[in-house]
């Protein structure tokens, strides 16, 4: 390998203006990959935590309920006016045994019991339609985490406390300490102290959610002792409907991800994705034929001395070697450029650019892109080198 | 059989036609027998297109015989792999070119120890030594670092002279090797290879057009369309 290696870089540095020329190119297509893709993976990270910093990974609810239709005598036809059932709050059975199931499984990062309901919220004359949601807040923290987003007071639940969002707070006039009338219109209220106001950003959430713990929404909804919606999160976001899938199979329940709730986001992300990695493929593509080229124009510049080599006990596969080498230096050292070229570029956009959001950078990007780019490197060089492999050596001795 | 009679190399019945099958096939040699032994000093001569390069690449093992058999310090050749023939020529067989034909990214040291270096990777210090003793041999010592760029074309050649010598072959092939060289250094290179011949007990082989290289040879082969005439 010694020779070959040396032979090969030899080689490269004789052809020092080819070998800039191409280096520039494969830098811009590797700077141009890189970017793009920490660009793209920016934006995602950056719509998806919007999205889902508000929201469970996957919803379980109580199946719909839907009327049982009696099967007609065999023999008899049967007309049927359907009147379709209206899907009242219930619990879900045996929620209990489910979280116990959910926590048990790998995929899942945290599980969250919820109650929740329609309420009225009163303050004096002025009236407001909320969202009450009922929870157990040391877990429900782990899916929404809601207390890096308050603006007021505490996130405290339990003991007659109430946590509010920030819009409902200003259409009624609230602040931390005062107290609030809830009546979900089954028998009775309740009237809640608000212990802390938070603004997640969101407008449906910060005009309706009232955060009560599990029990106060339990008897405010009528449902003591049940819960309506049971809130995961999963380590991968992207298999969140495969996940979804096997809790639905799992416990025979109603089992949404959010890829199912954000079905449009889910398209462009998706769209965004493939044109990305169109862009990358074909970038990829023109820098591999690019060093093909190259190399293959080497290739008959050099015809002579690879006659030599060849005469002086060159193996054909030591040939080979040899160029093979050189596309992947081409592509090493194009990739290590272009790759130091792209987060110059990043770094610009996060510093000059709009600021609408800040693109991270993996520490694997440039170490993957690199690899690929040196096995492209090896890869365009495949044909070039197997036609200095076969060269006649002595044609090749005497080609002028 | 004494030493100097060694065999080193033997054709028998050598065929070579090119664009077998096509209508335009021909033969170039027509059953070639020959034979070398250490330490001749041989002579090829003949007419231009009556076979003597076709011939020299079939002894380089650079071209395979059509049919016939040729044998290499008593292997036959005919049916070797690639890598089997490859390292069989790096070993045993020195090339001299008419165009010094030095590889240009190397140094004069390099260039020589190249042979060696293919076979066996980064040379060691013997094989140093020996490269820097051949280009003292042929007046060299003070240019081993320079590109061949930067050495007339005397110097070339003898750097190339040094280059076919440092795997002590035991066949030192050299295609018209003064052809593009001045009386002067001419006589200079051929002097180098009757030393080295000596010194060595290498078997040289000569193809060239030049009747004072061919007279001071120790022997002359003359090569007719195709066929071998003895002088």
């Amino acid at each position: 390998m010694w020779i070959e290696w040396n032979i090969a870089v030899k080689f490269l540095r004789e052809g020092r203006s080819q070998t800039a020329l191409i280096l520039v190119g494969i830098a811009v297509g590797v700077s141009v990959i890189v970017f793009i893709t920490a660009l793209i993976t920016g934006l995602q990270a950056n719509i998806i935590e919007r999205t889902l910093g508000t929201q469970a990974h996957i919803k379980i609810q109580s199946p719909d309920e839907l009327n049982r239709i009696v099967p007609a005598a065999i023999g008899t036809a049967q007309l049927i006016l359907e009147d379709k059932r209206a899907q009242r709050l219930r619990s879900i059975n045996n929620w209990q045994q489910v979280i116990t199931i959910l926590d048990a499984l790998s995929e899942v990062v945290a599980v969250s019991p919820v109650v929740s309901g329609p309420a009225f919220a009163r303050r004096g004359e002025s009236l407001e339609s909320v969202a009450l949601v009922g929870i157990d807040a040391p877990r429900y923290q782990k899916i929404i985490p809601i207390s890096e987003d308050m603006v007021a007071g505490q996130f405290r639940v339990g003991a007659g406390n109430a946590v509010i969002g920030q819009l409902l707070a200003d259409n009624l006039g609230l602040r931390v300490g005062d107290k609030l009338r809830l009546d979900a219109g089954f028998d009775g209220f309740s009237v809640v102290n608000i212990a802390g106001i938070f603004e997640l950003g969101v407008r449906e959430l910060d005009s309706r959610y009232v955060y009560l713990d599990l029990k106060q929404a339990q008897s405010l909804l009528n449902l003591p002792g049940g819960v309506t919606v049971i809130d995961v999160t999963v380590q991968d976001i992207f298999t969140a409907d495969v996940a979804a899938a096997r809790i639905g199979r799992l416990t025979g329940l109603k089992s949404e991800s959010w890829m199912e709730t954000n079905t449009q986001l889910m398209n462009a992300l998706t769209s965004q994705s493939l044109s990305t990695s169109m862009i990358s493929v074909f970038v990829a593509l023109s820098v591999a034929f690019g060093i093909a080229s190259v190399l293959s124009v080497s290739v008959v510049q050099r015809t002579r001395e690879i006659g030599i080599l060849r005469a002086m006990g060159t193996t054909q596969q030591q040939m080979l070697l040899v160029f093979l080498i050189q596309g992947a230096l081409y592509g090493l050292a194009g990739s290590l450029v272009g790759g130091m070229a792209g987060y110059a570029l990043v770094w610009t956009f996060n510093t000059l650019g709009p600021g609408l959001f800040y693109i991270p950078v993996a520490n694997t990007l440039v170490p993957i892109a690199m690899t690929i780019a040196t096995l492209t490197g090896v890869l365009a060089a495949a044909v070039p080198a197997r036609r200095a492999a076969r060269l006649d050596p002595v044609v090749a001795i005497r080609y002028v | 059989m004494s030493e100097d009679n060694q065999e080193v190399l033997r054709l028998e019945n050598i065929k070579k036609s090119y664009n077998i099958g096509q209508a335009t096939e021909t033969e170039v040699l027509h059953g070639i027998d020959m034979r070398v032994a250490k330490s001749d000093f041989t002579a090829l001569i003949g007419p231009s297109g009556s076979g003597k390069s076709t011939l020299l690449n079939l002894i380089g093992l650079l071209d395979s015989p059509t049919s016939g058999e040729l044998f290499l310090l008593g292997k036959p050749t005919r049916e070797m792999d690639d890598a089997t023939r490859t390292a069989l020529r790096g070993n045993s067989i020195g090339f001299v070119f008419q165009f010094h034909h030095l590889i240009q990214a190397f140094t004069a040291m390099e260039n020589v120890l190249m042979p060696l270096m293919l076979a066996h990777g980064k040379p060691n210090k013997e094989s140093l030594d020996r490269g820097k003793e051949l280009l003292t041999e042929v007046g060299l010592e003070k240019f081993i670092d320079k590109k061949p760029n930067e050495l007339s074309g005397g110097q070339q050649q003898r750097v190339a002279i040094a280059r076919a010598l440092i795997t002590r072959p035991a066949l030192l092939l050299a295609d018209e090797p003064t052809g593009n060289l001045d009386t002067k250094t001419a006589a200079d290179v051929f002097a180098l290879f009757r030393r080295f011949n000596e010194k060595f007990g290498c078997a040289f082989l000569l193809v060239t057009h030049d009747p004072r290289l061919s007279d001071s040879c120790d022997q002359t082969l003359t090569l007719v369309d195709g066929m071998l005439v003895k002088q």
